[in-house]
């Protein structure tokens, strides 16, 4: 019952059967093929880092949205949480099948099925990072004579931005690793490069690796843009 | 044939999980039968074996570190690592340079399962107050006693919560198994040859519904198991382990 895996690669590997070394036909680790075909790797990165990048701006922009209609109708935190945690629960793997009779083969679809992954994180930490503005602070703000909405874009949001990006930490490293199967819904990554031919070490190594790299690129991209907007975090420490 | 026709795809998708019939190369009955009897079984068999082997390691380890509350680093990193690593690419990886077998993947699964069950065992025990701990040690209790009577019964919920993480994860990637040769319900999304795209729509809702049943099985298990006197009080609130927990832990907490 092992899957004729090679049957269904694109042409993109079939040159290595003839290749030069040793290594490569024993399906091994070879610097030598990864340093000459890395250049296989970049247009698959690419969609990779595009999917992950969209997918947790538009989650993040819809999460918001929940989040701020929860904050100020506290009994759709129940619903919300609910809803977006069956979302959650749903491997992507099975969304991205689930979606195609409805919106065809391709990276909208796989966006769409990313995008319901990143939800129940991103809103779970708006919503703590939200409730655990202290009441002292919010008091002074309303004492200045600030209206609700100055409130919340001057003082609440600001004192949540650790507790938010951390939410989109995660959201991001998450999302990296569910686009590797987005290639099942037809939108390429890096999943696709290591389904290609997955028996050759030196390829799902590369693809992996990059992966893992991208993850940990973005993880620190954010927690810059965290120590770079919250200052203040630094003084206390 | 007909019954579910108005569904369209998904009316061929379920009927596929219902009734077998022959496949478009020929020769083969593919659906019905197929599924029930040879892909859930096999499917459920690998999930098991997988949570099971990582609660037998995480555990005991995460009890231990948590009660003397010590490796803080190791419960972050093993979280953030476990993240980083793609599961599908934890698989093919395994595939790669290990071979294909239900070991090697049910091995896979297991790296999968350790950390969220982990870092939330640890998170457990370490956010039980310090005064309760000294209460019980009052009391004449040894380091053992305080463990089994009082750190892991207040650390059950948590405990739980990981599991059910682990559990939705593991039997989510067991659907991409059979890429390493082992017959799980994915088998019709992987062997895209033998089967059509109602067969694959098909498996993806049967992993979809198992996947929920899983969280639900998992979720009722941990209203369960939390003793009666913590289903009042409110988790502490500390960054660092709200931090952690927060990547973790389902529900949201409310502030009073």
């Amino acid at each position: 019952m092992i899957p004729l895996i090679l049957a269904q690669a694109d042409d993109f590997f079939r040159d290595r059967t003839t290749g030069v070394s040793q290594c490569v036909r024993d399906d091994g680790v070879c610097p030598g093929w990864i340093a000459d075909n890395f250049d296989r790797y970049v247009t698959p990165f690419g969609e990779h880092v595009v999917l992950t990048v969209v997918s947790v701006v538009v989650g993040f922009l819809i999460a918001l949205g929940f989040a701020l209609l929860a904050h100020r109708r506290r009994w759709l935190v129940g619903p919300i949480t609910g809803f977006t945690g069956v979302l959650y629960t749903i491997p992507s793997l099975s969304a991205f099948f689930i979606l195609q009779p409805i919106t065809g083969r391709g990276t909208t679809t796989a966006v769409i099925a990313l995008v319901a992954y990143t939800l129940l994180i991103i809103f779970r930490n708006i919503t703590l990072g939200l409730d655990g503005v202290p009441e002292e602070a919010r008091d002074a703000a309303r004492g200045m004579g600030y209206s609700d909405r100055q409130l919340l874009w001057k003082v609440e949001l600001p004192l949540a931005v650790p507790e938010i990006l951390a939410g989109l930490r995660i959201a991001c490293t998450t999302t990296v690793g569910l686009a590797t199967l987005a290639f099942f819904a037809g939108a390429g990554g890096l999943g696709g490069q290591i389904y290609a031919d997955i028996n050759f070490q030196s390829n799902v190594i590369t693809a992996g690796l990059l992966c893992v790299l991208l993850a940990v690129a973005l993880d620190l991209l954010l927690l810059g843009v965290e120590r770079a907007v919250t200052p203040w975090q630094r003084a206390r420490a | 044939m007909t019954a579910l026709a108005f569904l369209g795809d998904f009316g061929s998708a379920i009927e596929f999980l219902f009734v077998s019939r022959e496949s478009q190369t020929g020769g083969v009955q593919i659906g019905g039968r197929e599924i029930w009897v040879e892909m859930l079984p096999r499917h459920l068999l690998l999930s098991g074996v997988a949570i099971a082997v990582a609660c037998v390691v995480s555990i005991p380890i995460s009890l231990w570190l948590g009660h003397i509350r010590k490796g803080r680093f190791i419960a972050t990193t093993v979280a953030n690592t476990g993240r980083a690593v793609p599961s599908f690419a934890l698989i093919a990886l395994f595939v790669a340079f290990l071979g294909v077998g239900f070991t090697n993947v049910a091995l896979a699964l297991v790296l999968l399962a350790i950390p969220p069950i982990l870092t939330n065992t640890y998170v457990g025990v370490v956010q039980v107050d310090r005064e309760t701990v000294d209460a019980a040690r009052g009391m004449g209790m040894t380091g053992a006693q305080i463990v089994r009577q009082v750190e892991l019964p207040m650390a059950l919920p948590l405990i739980f919560g990981g599991l059910r993480i682990s559990a939705v994860n593991v039997v989510a990637t067991a659907t991409i198994a059979p890429i390493a040769g082992y017959v799980t319900l994915g088998n019709p999304i992987i062997n895209a040859q033998v089967y059509d795209t109602a067969g694959r729509l098909g498996a993806a809702i049967a992993v979809a519904l198992l996947a929920v049943g899983a969280d639900f099985l998992f979720g009722w298990l941990q209203r369960a198991v939390t003793p009666r006197g913590l289903q009042l009080t409110q988790p502490p609130r500390r960054s660092f382990l709200r931090r952690i927990v927060s990547s973790t832990q389902r529900e949201v907490p409310t502030t009073p």
